[in-house]
């Protein structure tokens, strides 16, 4: 299918973004990496009335230490993050995470901010920032406000964002790293199965609306109790039914990644 | 013996081009972007077609209003099938020698129901593709949605909806083939071993989505199609018949085409409204096949369900298959092949590489509220390779014997040809253990069995998977002819010098990719005695190339390669004669080496081609009154002895299953084909291995996926999952030689042998690392799910 007649225009500063909300209204489309969006344009499963294109707009940029976070501007993309010795030394676990999402065309061009905001619940950035407990910086003609990851993320594609508003930046605490390891049928496929796991937060994806977080099985693995945390999965993963299979095998995907990302050692053993 | 007369030994001229690894001489064309697909053909006045399509699998329609997609800005017109109904015959697609076949008519647009999701019924035009989707987002019609028949195992039984009441039931056809006493032999047989084998539903994927720009022209009422097919001809002689065209008057032009893999062989409904609406409007009309549309609109394939049996004997001996297959086939048989034929191949193809007795075969081919399915690479024999092969695995297993040595015992022998298979299928000359010892070179057997067990002593599943198979290639006229249908099985080749000395080939065969032209002109170069970049190959189109099949069921090489070797010796012959009179020698006494023409005897140059060209063409006064002049020839050929040319290979997988995932990890992959004469060692590699990465695609990955309702789930590339590159193992293709004496060229067809055994083999492979657990899986794909279920981990 061809794209819906679309208006297209580049933003230079955050000025712009909110001049073009304040005429355009629900209209307006904010346009990063394009690497979901411009494939449901081609499906028309979305007829904005405005692209806006971010991607010249210099404060959603760059990667910086700050006030004992780890900055990370919206617009870096997939493949930045992954080379970004600042994320490699602070954030390993978001490095760790590049090699899992699609593919390089796709990372090259794919932004943290775009799958934050996109929120899709097999997508491994929003787990990660999960885990991680990273602050996602918002911002909108009013002002800043900083929303907790762990509240951001509101149901199936959809997220704490208010109309008129945009994702600045993700600040991610340091040196808590964490390990991320998913089960997909190919390399650069959304995983049928994820889990990003810092201390004793596993946060699991494609298992859910998005990201779910399994209180249950972190509370168990705070105690060491790596069979306990996956028999609690049991209650804390309620997987849809998808194409790949059904809840059991998701349930059991799930077991199957955290035991392995707890306790290494006793898997390779067994 | 071919040797001798034609030097078509490896290496003994500089234009000994038959066997040799020459590259496409199209490639650089096509990774600089330069090649013309139909989407690059470009007309003035062109009008791009939309099509709403069926959202529902079965429906009543009403198109209400067309005035709302008439006034988008850029549509020109709409088209219903009532529009088309005056425009178009309806078509019937069966076959008379696929006895007792039925099918419904079906038209370029239905008239008020459709019977699959992703059906075309109304088409607009517009100035652009995308002012032609808004026209069609705009229009007003009517739905009323009926129960749909999806499940092919209740096609027939009480309750079913009947798919077209007219016919009475959803059976399109049905055939037993029997040979011996099954069911004596059966109850007395040492052991019977059964099992049940899904294959599933896929689909071809082509690069380039179907394609068609029609553009008929009132002044001379000529038709002329730009066409993304495999079959220039037959489609002219389809839309000759049913636009009421004399067919002289409809020439089919397909230059470059982005892949096929049989997708582009069949006759699309939505390409007939185009043809008809062109010749309605008399401007070109466009239509390309998005992705979206080709999920749901390409044909499909492989749907079957197979009830099968081996008996036995006590030592090894294969008594005899006794195997049900039952297959949807959508809501019509496709026009003109028919959906019938994978069906019956699967008859003709179970236990085709054993020596058995006792044989009895029924598919049974129903009508569904699915896309259509129809012939699609290695029609039918990767359903029945997996069908024989698992269970002559089983066999092994239920007897406690090694499955290759099984193999070994029933395995046609090699001296036994011309032989007949309980099936009725005759083979001139099979290889099978000569390509088994070859498999066998090559697979490091003890080094991998040493490491599967030391593997299953740390908790690591891998298996060794073999499959045998034949392959039927260069198909006579006993494939479509015989049932009627205006299918060439003949193929032509017309060969001319130019007075540069240069030759042009025009070949009725077709190029998707794969190299066809290649081969052509290897094959002309060697035949003609000409450099290979001295040979310039046309194909793809109605009017310029002698009338043929073109290029499907493995024929393009074997068919179409033999008639341009004729063509290529007869303008040598001619070439001979002329300058045996301008050099004052015999023919006898002159060869043509690398352009020029030399004394036989002692390779001394003579005379170059071109100025043998320059003399003929434009100094004709200086030769000799009654010398012919044609230096062009054409040839054409048909196998007359067989109905088919059969080939024959074994593969070898070797896989790790991850028993807490269910992933299967492809390790290595064997493959030896036996496809005759090869031409182009390079060319048949590249064959082999696309065929078994599309192979593995059935076993491990793409699914066609409906819900009960008939709603088509995998309708992008993130749900329906080809192979792809970073999955797939390390691939080694070996070859073993058997020419088919039918022709000079004695090549037969390389294009499907991958595709016939790698599901197979890997099936096998992953039984072999179950086998421990007392896990089995037959059921394709062999998704994380099914293994899962299998282990009783979920």
């Amino acid at each position: 299918m061809k794209w819906p007649a679309t208006s297209y225009r580049r933003a230079s500063s955050l000025g712009d973004v909110w001049q073009a909300f304040a005429e355009g209204g629900a209209g307006v489309q904010l346009l990063a990496g394009g690497q979901t969006l411009l494939a449901t344009l081609a499906f028309r499963l979305s007829e904005p009335a405005l692209l806006l294109d971010i991607t010249r707009i210099p404060t959603l940029r760059g990667i910086a230490l700050h006030g004992g976070a780890l900055r990370i501007g919206a617009l870096t993309t997939h493949a930045g993050l992954g080379r970004d010795p600042l994320v490699a030394r602070h954030a390993p676990l978001l490095a760790q995470a590049v090699p899992l999402i699609a593919h390089p065309a796709i990372r090259n061009r794919g932004t943290i901010g775009g799958s934050l905001a996109n929120a899709d619940p097999a997508a491994e950035l929003p787990a990660c920032a999960v885990a991680l407990e990273a602050t996602l910086v918002l911002a909108s003609a009013q002002g800043e406000r900083r929303v907790p990851a762990g509240e951001f993320f509101t149901g199936l594609l959809s997220t704490a964002l208010r109309p008129g508003e945009l994702i600045l930046a993700v600040e991610v605490p340091i040196g808590r790293g964490g390990s991320i390891t998913e089960i997909a049928r190919r390399s650069g496929d959304y995983a049928m199965c994820g889990l990003a796991l810092v201390g004793a937060r596993p946060v699991f994806f494609g298992v859910g609306d998005g990201p779910v977080l399994a209180r249950g099985a972190g509370a168990a693995l705070a105690r060491g109790d790596v069979e306990a945390a996956c028999a609690a999965l049991d209650t804390d993963l309620d997987p849809p039914t998808d194409m790949h299979g059904p809840p059991a095998m998701k349930r059991h995907l799930a077991r199957v990644l955290l035991r392995r990302a707890a306790a290494p050692r006793q898997e390779q053993a067994a | 013996m071919n040797e001798i007369t034609i030097g078509l030994s490896r290496e003994d001229l500089p234009n000994s081009y038959i066997g040799r690894s020459v590259p496409r001489p199209s490639v650089a064309k096509l990774v600089e972007g330069r090649a013309t697909y139909t989407d690059d053909v470009a007309l003035p006045r062109t009008l791009h077609a939309a099509f709403l399509r069926s959202p529902h699998a079965h429906a009543r329609f009403t198109v209400r209003d067309t005035e709302a997609a008439l006034r988008v800005p850029g549509v020109v017109r709409v088209f219903t099938g009532h529009d088309l109904a005056a425009l178009c015959t309806p078509w019937v697609a069966t076959l008379e020698h696929l006895k007792g076949m039925k099918s419904a008519p079906q038209r370029p647009l239905p008239l008020d129901r459709a019977t699959w999701q992703g059906e075309a019924v109304v088409a607009v035009l517009a100035d652009t593709r995308a002012a032609a989707e808004d026209g069609a987002l705009a229009l007003d019609v009517e739905w009323e949605a009926l129960p749909a028949q999806t499940d092919m195992e209740t096609a027939l039984k009480p309750g079913a909806v009947v798919i077209h009441p007219e016919l009475g039931d959803n059976l399109a056809f049905r055939r037993t083939a029997t040979h011996g006493d099954v069911d004596a032999a059966f109850a007395t047989a040492h052991r019977v071993v059964e099992a049940r084998f899904v294959t599933g539903r896929h689909t071809g994927v082509t690069l380039e989505g179907r394609s068609i720009l029609a553009d008929f022209n009132r002044a001379d009422g000529t038709l002329t199609v730009h066409h993304a097919t495999q079959a220039p001809h037959m489609i002219q002689e389809v839309l000759a018949q049913h636009l009421g065209l004399p067919a002289g008057k409809v020439r089919v032009v397909c230059k470059d085409v982005g892949g096929s893999f049989g997708i582009k062989v069949h006759v699309y409904p939505d390409e007939m409204a185009v043809a008809a609406m062109s010749v309605a409007l008399a401007r070109p009309v466009k239509f390309v096949a998005d992705r979206f549309e080709s999920f749901s609109s390409d044909i499909h394939a492989r749907d079957h369900r197979i009830l099968a049996r081996i008996a036995v004997a006590e030592d090894g001996t294969i008594i005899g298959f006794d195997v049900d297959d039952l297959t949807g086939i959508g809501p019509y048989s496709v026009y003109p092949r028919t959906s019938a034929v994978e069906g019956n191949q699967v008859v003709n193809l179970c236990g085709g590489p054993y020596r058995f007795e006792h044989y009895r075969c029924t598919t049974t081919v129903v009508l569904q509220n699915k896309a259509a399915t129809c012939q699609y690479r290695a029609v039918g024999h990767p359903i029945a390779t997996a069908v024989t092969e698992g269970l002559v695995d089983l066999a092994a297993e239920a007897l406690g014997m090694d499955p290759l040595e099984l193999r070994r015992r029933n395995l046609i022998a090699d001296d036994a040809y011309p032989t007949t298979s309980p099936a009725g299928m005759r083979f001139e000359g099979l290889s099978h253990h000569a390509s088994l010892d070859k498999l066998l070179s090559m697979v490091p057997l003890d080094r991998i069995r040493a490491d599967q067990a030391e593997a299953r002593a740390r908790g690591v599943f891998r298996g060794l998977g073999f499959a045998s198979f034949i392959e039927l290639t260069n198909p006579s006229p006993f494939m479509y002819g015989i049932g009627g249908a205006r299918i060439s099985a003949q193929d032509g080749c017309t060969v001319r010098m130019d007075p540069d000395g240069s030759v042009v080939a025009a070949s009725g065969v077709t190029e998707q990719g794969q190299g066809t032209e290649a081969i052509l002109a290897q094959i002309v170069a060697h035949g003609v005695g000409v450099s290979v970049g001295k040979v310039r190959v046309v194909t793809g189109d109605t009017l310029a190339t002698p009338y043929g099949g073109g290029t499907w069921a493995c024929r393009g090489a074997g068919i179409g390669g033999e008639a341009a070797l004729q063509g290529a010796l007869a303008l040598k012959a001619q070439i001979l004669e002329v300058a045996g009179a301008m050099l004052q020698a015999r023919p006898e006494a002159l060869d043509v080496v690398m352009g020029e023409v030399v004394d036989r005897a002692t390779g001394t140059p003579r005379m170059p081609l071109g100025e043998l060209g320059r003399i003929l063409y434009f100094r004709g006064d200086t030769l000799p009154k009654d010398l012919p002049r044609e230096l062009v020839q054409t040839r054409h050929y048909i196998t007359k002895e067989y109905p088919f040319a059969f080939t024959n290979g074994i593969q070898a997988s070797w896989v790790e299953v991850d028993t807490d995932t269910g992933m299967v990890t492809l390790l290595e992959h064997w493959c030896v084909e036996d496809c005759g004469r090869i031409i182009n060692p390079l060319l048949v590699d590249e064959q082999v291995k696309g065929g078994i990465v599309q192979g593995i695609g059935g076993a491990l990955y793409e699914h066609c996926l409906y819900d009960e309702q008939g709603n088509l789930l995998t309708t992008t590339m993130a749900d329906y999952l080809v192979p792809m590159a970073a999955e797939m193992p390390e691939m080694h293709v070996g070859h073993v030689e058997t020419p088919t004496r039918e022709s000079l060229l004695g090549a037969k067809g390389a294009g499907e042998a991958g595709t016939a055994g790698a599901p197979a083999a890997v099936m096998n492979a992953i039984n072999d690392a179950l086998r421990p657990l007392g896990a089995r899986v037959t059921e394709q794909p062999f998704t994380p799910a099914r293994i899962l279920a299998a282990l009783g981990r979920i």
